[in-house]
């Protein structure tokens, strides 16, 4: 008999390319003076974090911005046209005991079909020790149609650290079908899985068009909030933006099983779905 | 069952003691029975099994208010959608539970895998009724362990996995009575919501079939993978408006199902 | 750290009705189910059988509603109980389902009343209106009611089904109203008689004072067998 469903491509790591772009990007942030012997975080405490890692790389040049209190600030500027299909891309970026970091990016990233049709990596790997705070935010990633792209993100947290973490897909340009794209979000917590989701969109992504997924929105996110007060005061499940069914942007703000709150959102763009995100950040 | 995973079962039976000690597989002799009893898939799978299910529509009812189902294309859409996403990961989860990974590190695992509270409080409560139906008919030291440390409920695939392992099933009868039920909950749920026809609600589950026998596969070789790999081998699909749509229902006053 | 479950129950080791005791050795509370048709006053009954009761024994209520928890609501409305004393299970538009075929729902709601307001003597369970066919699993009551009204004619006990024929008691309501129904009480017990042999059958009034002291006697005997012959 024949098959008629196709079949989705395994998840594990592709064979190597023979072309493509091989690129690691690597921030570390350091409490400045005082900062790593307070117990509650870095906010308040001691100097601005350094930052003695700032190695930028291929397409990513990393753009040290004015710092905030002793939050230090580094935005992402995409140097070229990037993943295209074949890339390697890496970005490590931790936040040591005490330090307060905040990472943002200068405009979106598109994922690009290659050359050769081969799949693009873009692994990020984000380290929040104790009492430290790391705000992730950068702008929308878009998979543009013909692209295919894996994504992981492996973020890694310290019992008493803080995280602010966002992420948002555009499922094409204007006008156009989405690439494949399939990306992995895994959270641990002082060891422990605290969150694990894949989402898989496009061509190969078996009923990823479907009610049950994103019921025609071709905009999705999450907003992530994670840190110790939410072990006491685990945060209130609210709803977000419309009602079911009429085609806006909608989604959900709720506690996740370990001290940490998720927002996700669903949209039909990527403006309505920043408002959405924007209005969970709130609080 | 495809030759593929008959062969990933005799691998995973024959895999390392080393790996198996990372996720708490117990001994290989254990494994053997493995294939014994293929009818009990039957009694297992069965709608009627005392486990609860009745009550849940799997997303079913909210989807129906909003206009998402309408018909049994529709339904065919949104249990396709719910089978590769929510269905691959309790499938996932299940097979492992069969396979014998330690039932306690698969139920958090199941948790990180859902983020909304409004499914996890489901899942436990499915959960704790699939104990209560599995202890009555497969009883085994296995499910009482499981049942003294989590009272409230583990989350139900992991104990249907336990139980099918009780019952001699294999990993891959797990996957298959998982996935399953994840279509055929709101596919009788629809039947009831829409008054839709029952020959046309049934003939949207055969037509997916040819899905279900790729979850269940699918989810086989994750959870064999899982023995090496550990329990990041096994899927985590998301399903946004699922999540989305769970907490919005759980908030009505008024409703049909439970979920 | 895990937020969703903190709490610690003790194991359970019961599958059904069939065992008199609990897990920890103590006996546990006699479970009656009331079953029949919408409208005849299942809910106004356990109402007024709480009312009554609860000074003498410890009550509990579970409710399986067509639609989710309005009976529960009900019920916590007339303050017949407090709150923590009414659970409703959510049946998915077939209370007879919950009540019978895959009653563990209702098992799960039983246990928890015991576990988390226990000891109870008495845990009444509701059935949603349903037809003359429904009735209650013996894994999850101990005895059960069945009540139909006299505003449903007085052909109900005639036509017999598994509710009016086996219930262990059958309730005939609102005999206040059958002058004006053209209702022949003295045909229903007739009838019923002939359906069901020696089981009992008790007529109510519930909007009169005491009403529901034949249902609410017939409770207490029931009782009084339980822990005589469970001590």
């Amino acid at each position: 008999m024949t098959r008629t469903v196709p079949r989705p491509v395994a998840p594990q790591a592709p064979a190597v390319p023979a072309a493509g772009l091989r690129a690691t990007a690597r921030i570390v942030a350091r409490a400045g003076h005082g900062g790593t012997s307070r117990s509650n975080g870095a906010e308040s405490g001691g100097g601005t974090s350094r930052l003695p890692v700032l190695e930028g790389g291929g397409p990513f040049a990393l753009r040290r911005v004015q710092s905030h209190a002793d939050q230090a600030r580094v935005c992402l500027v995409g140097a070229m046209s990037a993943p295209l299909g074949g890339d390697r891309l890496r970005i490590e970026a931790t936040a040591e005991a005490g330090a307060s970091l905040r990472i943002t990016a200068a405009a979106a990233t598109v994922a690009l079909p290659g050359r050769t049709g081969e799949l693009a990596t873009y692994d990020v790997h984000l380290t929040v020790g104790d009492g430290a705070r790391l705000e992730w935010l950068p702008e929308p990633l878009i998979s543009a149609e013909g692209s295919d792209l894996r994504m992981t993100t492996t973020i890694d947290l310290a019992p008493t650290a803080r995280l602010v973490f966002r992420e948002e897909q555009i499922l094409g340009r204007s006008g156009e079908h989405t690439g494949a794209l399939r990306s992995r979000l895994t959270v641990r917590q002082a060891g422990r899985v605290l969150l694990d989701q894949e989402t898989a969109y496009g061509p190969g992504a078996p009923g990823w068009d479907t009610s049950a997924v994103l019921g025609g929105h071709r905009a999705v996110g999450q907003f992530l909030v994670a840190g110790p007060e939410f072990t006491d005061r685990p945060a209130e499940v609210r709803l977000l933006g419309g009602a079911a069914g009429d085609g806006a942007a909608q989604g959900v703000l709720a506690p996740l099983a370990g001290p940490a709150a998720l927002a996700t959102v669903v949209a039909p763009d990527g403006l309505s779905l920043r408002r959405l995100l924007d209005q969970a950040a709130a609080g | 069952m495809s030759e593929r995973s008959e062969r990933a079962i005799q691998r995973c039976a024959l895999s390392e003691c080393e790996a198996e000690r990372s996720v708490g597989a117990p001994p290989v002799e254990d494994w053997g029975s493995v294939g014994m009893s293929r009818a009990a898939l039957l009694v297992l799978a069965d709608g009627r099994f005392p486990a609860g299910g009745h009550a849940h529509s799997g997303g079913a009812e909210p989807a129906v208010a909003a206009g998402h189902i309408k018909d049994a294309a529709t339904l065919e859409t949104f249990c396709r959608g719910r089978l590769h996403t929510a269905g691959l990961v309790a499938a996932g989860l299940a097979a492992a539970a069969a396979a014998g990974l330690d039932p306690l590190l698969l139920d958090d695992a199941a948790d990180a895998r859902t983020p909304v509270p409004a499914l996890r409080q489901v899942a436990r409560r499915l959960g704790r009724q699939m104990m209560r139906a599995a202890r009555a008919t497969w009883p085994s030291a296995a499910l009482d362990a499981l049942a003294a440390a989590r009272p409230r409920g583990a989350h139900q695939p992991v104990v249907l996995g336990l139980a099918a392992r009780s019952a001699g099933l294999t990993p891959l009868d797990a996957a298959y009575a998982v996935a399953y039920e994840n279509i055929s909950g709101p596919a009788t749920a629809v039947v009831r919501l829409l008054s839709l026809d029952p020959f046309d609600a049934t003939a949207v589950l055969a037509r997916l079939t040819d899905d279900l026998e790729q979850v269940a596969e699918q989810a086989t070789e994750a959870a064999h993978r899982a023995v090496t790999e550990g329990l990041g081998a096994l899927p985590a699909a998301s399903a946004p408006l699922l999540d989305i749509a769970a907490e919005a229902h759980a908030a009505w006053p008024v409703r049909l199902f439970a979920s | 750290m895990h937020l969703d479950h903190q709490d610690g129950f003790p194991e359970r080791h019961t599958y059904s009705a069939a065992a008199p005791v609990r897990g920890d050795g103590t006996r546990r509370a006699l479970r009656i189910g009331l079953g029949g048709p919408v409208g005849t006053g299942k809910t106004a009954t356990v109402a007024a059988l709480c009312r009554v009761l609860r000074e003498e024994f410890s009550i509990a209520v579970v409710t399986n509603d067509i639609y989710t928890r309005e009976d529960a609501e009900f019920l916590r409305r007339e303050a017949v109980l407090p709150t923590e004393r009414i659970v409703a299970v959510e049946t998915g538009a077939c209370p007879h389902t919950a009540i019978r075929d895959d009653i563990s729902a209702n098992l799960e709601a039983v246990e928890d009343l015991e576990e988390s307001v226990g000891p109870l003597d008495l845990v009444l369970v509701e059935s949603g209106g349903d037809n003359l066919t429904a009735t209650f699993s013996k894994g999850l009551v101990d005895a059960q009611i069945f009540v139909i009204d006299t505003a449903g004619g007085d052909d109900i006990p005639r036509k017999g089904g598994p509710g009016v024929t086996t219930a262990d008691l059958l309730v005939v309501n609102k005999t206040d109203l059958a002058p004006y129904v053209g209702v022949d009480l003295d045909g229903m017990a007739r009838d019923a008689k002939a359906q069901r042999g020696e089981l009992p059958v008790a007529f109510t009034a519930l909007k009169q004072p005491d009403g529901v002291k034949p249902v609410a006697d017939w409770v207490r005997a029931q009782l009084t067998h339980w822990t005589t012959a469970t001590a």
